[in-house]
């Protein structure tokens, strides 16, 4: 029997711990000498009060969801994927060389292929690690850790020795050409009549990150291969006796969630800067592992844990541009609401197990 | 609904409010942050010495993502502020896309050259600076060798390291000198740790001069060296002070000099394309009492002659972003 209620699991707990996370950080900018209900006004109507923010909060949201999912996938093998920040960077020199390289005739064409090499070279980079766990059982965590380093020493060889135009300085590619420019929500949007904010970066991409929300539902538990995943993930011995060999599985969930990193690429590399920069994917990839915690792993919790981190993103913008708050400190609340939800889950969740066991018993 | 209504409301007539301030200059920090010692500190004291001195006020941002440079002009623009100076190369893209969107604004772009006619470009002859400390180095080394310690290995650290390597071999042809990059990501503007060991594995090879061009992360070599009884030279701002007697010298580049100019020019400025060189006071080394020790006379006389043939054209120091290639040192 559960403890308590799935809508308290699902719903509860997240809640309560954001709340708690908002408490703790309006005390931090009372401490400087703010006011923390204005700070939260200019954040909402910074992030979510025009179509300018809701432009940037999804922008961020659509790095986060598919960042998530690539956590979420190798967390159901019990895998813990840390290293989606190089599986990032290397997706995003798979965009890069397909749109520089390839003439292509329309931007729908270019980002199927884009997405695919994308997720070629993120898949590729995950595929090390994953091969020294499957067969040599080195420690995941390790090694896709230390591949984050490798990750950016290596796209910062290319783009300063190989990409980079020269005479430029910015260790960066030339712009894409106009071909591959991916439609933004503007520009989708306004033969519908909608108008939606002209300069925010949100594009297409946003469309095939809920394509791959979908996807990885559909894997997960329609499938019998996300079958096989769950069952190594829940129980290894189990699995064995099953039929189920560690080694595909090890590989086939850690081979998807690179891939899922490096799709990320098609929207901050392809729809956003139309160029690879050094930088480019700037921690998205260690915040996919807060926003698939928080959204225990399933792909609507990501889709809503994700649309929460593009909140706090753009929403500390706003507070960085009109307020004299140190960016610091938008880090500092950040990270509290990872903390809360993420790193001290059982802080709130024995408690309220217990309320709920009580009410139970007093009801039987 | 009508609650949720009022909140919206009253958080858009903040967000109006806090945007309506109008003709300020605002001032756009690159990603290494306001107080780096270095760089972005650099541009920020310009832009305090205007404010003191004018009395006025500027707007700021310290960005936080790559995606917030254009956002960052774009908002800004919006606001009315007028002029909008970036310091850093890392802007050339974004304002690329912008500036052409509001013709009315002024924007001065630092260490890079963006070509728009509501645009200034500065940009320093570092490799000439570098120059003249490099002869300073090779002058005060006793062991032949002197190190070189770059922040994050990109071309412009490397147009230091070249103009260094060349004032070193100018005085003396059988110097070596050992040059070393940080690290390969932004991090290595901030990483004073790793700073403090590549100059303990220089000063194992033999160097006692180093040289850090490094943002934040020099505060690191220049502390080990002063442990270690060797020299060290600051960069970008007058880092003499940190350890009085222990810094050679530092080669200044004078960005605080191009925020406090742009800042004053108002929103008139003129546009185009500005040289900060040893000619105009952009670039130089600073001596004051904190050094003036370890800089003999002979010594600032040589720096002082060299400085004028540059400026002459007599000398001519090689760029390495010219050619993407360094005669007097290998990368």
């Amino acid at each position: 029997m559960d403890k308590m209620p799935k809508w308290a699991d699902v719903v509860l707990i997240p809640l309560i711990s954001l709340i708690l996370a908002a408490l703790l950080s309006a005390l931090v900018i009372l401490g400087i000498g703010e006011d923390p209900i204005a700070a939260v006004k200019l954040m909402v109507s910074g992030a979510l009060g025009s179509t300018y923010g809701w432009g940037y909060t999804l922008y961020y949201a659509t790095n986060f969801l598919f960042t998530g999912l690539a956590v979420s996938v190798a967390f159901h093998a019990r895998l813990f994927n840390i290293g989606g920040e190089g599986q990032a960077m290397l997706g995003g020199l798979g965009v890069a060389l397909v749109c520089l390289y390839i003439p292509w005739p329309h931007w729908s064409l270019a980002l199927i292929f884009a997405s695919l090499g994308a997720a070629l070279f993120g898949a590729a980079w995950a595929a090390i690690p994953a091969y020294l766990q499957a067969k040599r059982g080195s420690h995941i965590v390790i090694t896709t850790i230390m591949f984050n380093f490798i990750a950016a020493a290596v796209l910062n060889y290319v783009l300063v020795n190989l990409l980079r135009p020269v005479g430029s300085m910015d260790p960066a590619t030339a712009r894409f050409p106009e071909a591959v420019h991916l439609p933004s929500l503007h520009e989708l949007l306004a033969p519908l009549g909608i108008a939606f904010s002209k300069s925010a970066p949100a594009n297409v991409s946003f469309v095939l990150a809920i394509v791959a929300c979908f996807a990885v539902w559909l894997l997960i538990w329609r499938t019998k291969l996300g079958y096989e995943i769950r069952a190594y993930g829940n129980s290894e011995p189990g699995a064995l006796y099953a039929g189920i060999s560690p080694v595909k599985i090890t590989m086939i969930a850690m081979l998807i969630s690179g891939g899922l990193a490096g799709m990320m690429a098609t929207n901050n590399v392809m729809g956003e800067a139309e160029r690879l920069v050094l930088n480019s994917t700037e921690g998205a990839g260690f915040i996919g592992i807060a926003v698939a915690l928080m959204g225990r792993s399933h792909p609507f919790g990501v889709f809503l844990a994700a649309i929460l981190f593009g909140f706090l993103y753009q929403g500390g913008a706003e507070l960085a541009l009109w307020t004299s708050i140190p960016r610091e400190l938008i880090v500092v609340i950040q990270a509290l609401v990872i903390l809360f939800t993420g790193a001290l889950d059982n802080m709130v969740r024995v408690p309220l197990e217990k309320a709920f066991l009580a009410l139970r018993r007093e009801k039987a | 609904m009508t609650l949720m209504k009022s909140l919206m409301s009253a958080a858009a007539a903040v967000a109006l409010s806090a945007g309506a301030a109008l003709a300020e200059p605002a001032l756009i920090f690159d990603l290494g942050g306001k107080f780096d010692k270095s760089f972005n500190e650099a541009a920020f004291t310009g832009a305090q010495r205007w404010a003191e001195e004018t009395g006025e006020s500027f707007r700021e941002i310290e960005l936080q993502s790559e995606a917030q440079r254009e956002q960052a002009l774009r908002r800004f623009a919006e606001a009315g502020a007028n002029p909008i100076v970036m310091a850093g190369f890392a802007f050339a893209d974004a304002l690329g896309q912008v500036a052409g969107d509001y013709p009315d604004t002024k924007f001065v772009i630092i260490d890079m050259v963006v070509d728009a006619p509501n645009v200034r470009s500065v940009v320093f002859n570092e490799h000439e600076g570098s120059y003249l400390v490099g002869m300073l180095a090779a002058k005060a080394s006793k062991s032949g060798t002197v190190g070189f310690i770059g922040g994050m290995d990109i071309p412009l650290i490397r147009k230091f390291a070249c103009g260094y390597a060349e004032g070193v071999k100018a005085v003396n042809p059988d110097a070596t000198v050992i040059a070393n990059m940080t690290g390969t990501t932004p991090a290595a503007w901030n990483d004073p740790v790793k700073g403090s060991e590549l100059t303990k594995a220089q000063i194992s090879q033999g160097a006692d001069v180093v040289y850090a061009a490094a943002g934040g992360t020099g505060v690191g070599v220049l502390q080990t060296a002063a442990d270690e009884g060797i020299l060290s030279i600051g960069v970008d701002s007058n880092q003499n002070h940190l350890h009085p007697g222990k810094v050679l010298t530092s080669m200044m580049k004078r960005v605080d000099n191009a925020v406090f100019q742009a800042f004053s020019d108002g929103p008139d400025l003129q546009t185009g394309f500005s040289v900060m060189g040893l000619s105009n006071g952009g670039v130089g080394f600073a001596v004051d009492e904190n050094n003036a020790s370890l800089i003999t006379d002979e010594m600032q006389a040589a720096a002082d002659d060299a400085a004028a043939k540059i400026a002459t054209g007599e000398i001519s120091v090689h760029d390495y972003m010219s050619d993407d290639s360094c005669p007097a040192l290998s990368f």
